[in-house]
């Protein structure tokens, strides 16, 4: 997948930045979409295109559990999300979700807004065609791969239940 | 080698003599929790997927918190929505308004945290439910919705970091303080996917309700869970509310630890931290003159009746400072009406402090409290991020419910030592 990147230079970015908990009333992901990272970044929405990537420094997405924050960032059209690091429960959500969270260290340095990024998840690199550069991330994990591949954990597990 | 409680309740759960750190495990979940803000898409999801029967109705717990009493048309769907669907799943354990509580506070004073056993639900300070020995931990709504209709959930076997606090508390300074200042040194991210456990002469001095205040903030340090391994106190707590049965497990002394941190807590000052992480801890003498527009105590992180009391005691035949307003969240409503009995609630309202019923509120910028641009809140929380209780532009600063007292009488962050 290929994709604009929109940088946020910055560690913690926090689920309350993400999607503010004044609008944790609403839960579908069009809805939620319009007031993605509004806090921080008012413009957001209308810089987005589908497909887009956000890239960020370490600890994305720390703070609440709510998966409120995949939903609006995902209904924008962001399709993967590249930081240095993960809070643990954002983390879960993604894979959870089949939404894209790729771990690659000081992705935040190397990248700018606007470069365009592949991202090779079978050869766990990120192209930047914008700068010709390529970086290594850590692959996903087995487990978390199956789950993003069968679109969800609730898929993952659906022949389990029913 | 030995085991960590934590991998001893994760491998007892898994169905193995043993767990280490890094594998992969699908654990057995004893309690799903389930509140309002989370619960409601993962009943959505459920029934989008066509899985909509929930495997272990008796371990599931529901409580509406967030924005109870309903705030507005779209809570007020969410919470019936949650209503019908413990009633079509059998779900019995539902806490209705007029028994309410926040529900990290609710939890375990209603007898539903037990030592060893394994607690979900989609809030991220879940984590206060090790400080009875269990391991609990936040998840989101996909998480809730497959552990409801499976019983069990995957989890990577967290490493651990051991914190060993000794030494006393001096006057006016409170577990609050103590948790402040972990996180101050470690960092927000400082236990990123990992456990905390605690432990050491600070810990065995603590009551339960001052335990949960620490494991409640765990996850304002990155970690997984925070986890207390049991003794008396947790075998009366728990006694006293519940008759079902539960196992006692506990660290081996020589458990793996990815880390040892040592604290002695003896010169430890009230801590304050400031906007916009709860990292950002000073010591209450280096503050300076922070005016503050609102002293709020409450929350799952010091709401409890131990909290009011010590708040009381300090505002006992004081005022409220002029251009200051004070908001008192009672936890729960048995936290309320013992509140009540002993007059603390009257206490706060001859100081001019106003007492809410029991919600989660203003501390997520809900409602009943929310912050206008400009506006400064000193709290008795666990989080002041950008814009957490209301206003983007609005700042909140972190403290004990002792020096929320103290500044709501002064007026500025104050520190609470003089007054007791
Ligand atoms: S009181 Fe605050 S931190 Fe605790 S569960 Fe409610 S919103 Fe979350």
């Amino acid at each position: 997948m290929t994709g604009k990147a929109h940088c946020y230079k910055r560690d913690h970015i926090n689920t309350d930045e993400i999607i503010p908990a004044r609008y944790l009333n609403m839960d579908k992901e069009s809805d939620l979409a319009k007031h993605a990272m509004e806090d921080i970044d008012a413009d957001f929405l209308n810089k987005v295109k589908d497909g887009d990537i956000i890239v960020a420094g370490e600890d994305f997405g720390c703070g609440s559990s709510r998966e409120h924050a995949v939903w609006a960032l995902r209904g924008a059209g962001i399709r993967a999300v590249v930081a240095d690091t993960f809070a643990r429960i954002f983390y879960r959500n993604c894979i959870n979700n089949g939404f894209l969270a790729i771990e690659c260290k000081h992705i935040n340095d190397k990248v700018d807004s606007g470069d365009e990024l592949t991202i090779d998840i079978e050869n766990g690199i990120i192209i930047n065609s914008s700068k010709n550069e390529q970086y290594k991330f850590l692959a996903i994990p087995g487990f978390a791969r199956e789950i993003i591949d069968a679109g969800g954990l609730l898929n993952h597990i659906a022949g389990k239940v029913k | 080698m030995g085991s960590t409680i934590t991998e001893k309740i994760l491998a007892a759960h898994s169905g193995r003599d043993s767990v280490k750190p890094g594998e992969l495990i699908n654990a057995e979940i004893d309690v799903i929790m389930c509140h309002d803000v989370t619960t409601t898409p993962a009943i959505d999801m459920l029934a989008e997927k066509g899985l909509s029967k929930v495997a272990y109705p008796e371990r599931v717990v529901v409580m509406p918190d967030h924005f109870v009493p309903n705030k507005d048309i779209q809570s007020a769907e969410m919470v019936a929505k949650i209503r019908r669907w413990a009633k079509e799943q059998g779900i019995e354990q539902f806490y209705e308004l007029g028994r309410h509580g926040v529900c990290h506070a609710l939890l375990p004073e209603q007898g539903h945290v037990r030592p060893g056993t394994t607690i979900i639900c989609g809030d991220s300070h879940t984590s206060t439910h090790g400080a009875l020995g269990a391991f609990s931990t936040g998840v989101g709504s996909t998480d809730l919705a497959a552990t409801l209709v499976t019983g069990e959930l995957w989890f990577k076997v967290p490493e651990t970091i051991l914190f060993r606090l000794t030494g006393k508390l001096g006057k006016g300074v409170y577990s609050k303080d103590v948790i402040l200042e972990i996180i101050r040194r470690i960092g927000v991210d400082g236990a990123l996917y990992k456990t905390m456990e605690f432990t050491g002469e600070l810990i065995d001095d603590l009551s339960v309700e001052a335990r949960m205040t620490i494991c409640n903030m765990a996850i304002e340090a990155g970690g997984k869970s925070g986890i207390i391994n049991p003794d008396q106190k947790t075998i009366d707590y728990v006694k006293a509310r519940t008759d079902e049965p539960f196992e006692l497990l506990y660290s081996d002394p020589d458990a793996e630890y990815s880390q040892i941190i040592d604290i002695d807590v003896s010169e430890l000052e009230p801590i304050v931290a400031f906007p916009h992480l709860p990292s950002n801890g000073k010591p209450v003498s280096q503050v300076g003159e922070i005016l503050i527009d609102q002293a709020y105590l409450g929350s799952c992180t010091n709401g409890r009746i131990e909290d009011l009391r010590v708040a009381a005691e300090i505002m006992k035949n004081k005022k409220v400072a002029k251009n200051t307003r004070m908001i008192v969240v009672p936890a729960t409503t048995d936290i309320w009406k013992q509140a009540n009995k002993e007059g603390l609630l009257d206490i706060f309202m001859d100081a001019g402090a106003t007492v809410s019923s029991p919600t989660c509120g203003a501390c997520l910028g809900g409602h009943m409290g929310i912050l206008a641009a400009g506006e400064r809140c000193i709290s008795s929380t666990n989080r002041n991020f950008v814009g957490r209780m209301g206003s983007p532009k609005s700042e909140v600063y972190l403290g004990s419910p002792a020096t929320v007292a103290a500044s709501a009488i002064e007026g500025k962050i104050a520190d609470p030592r003089k007054y007791l």
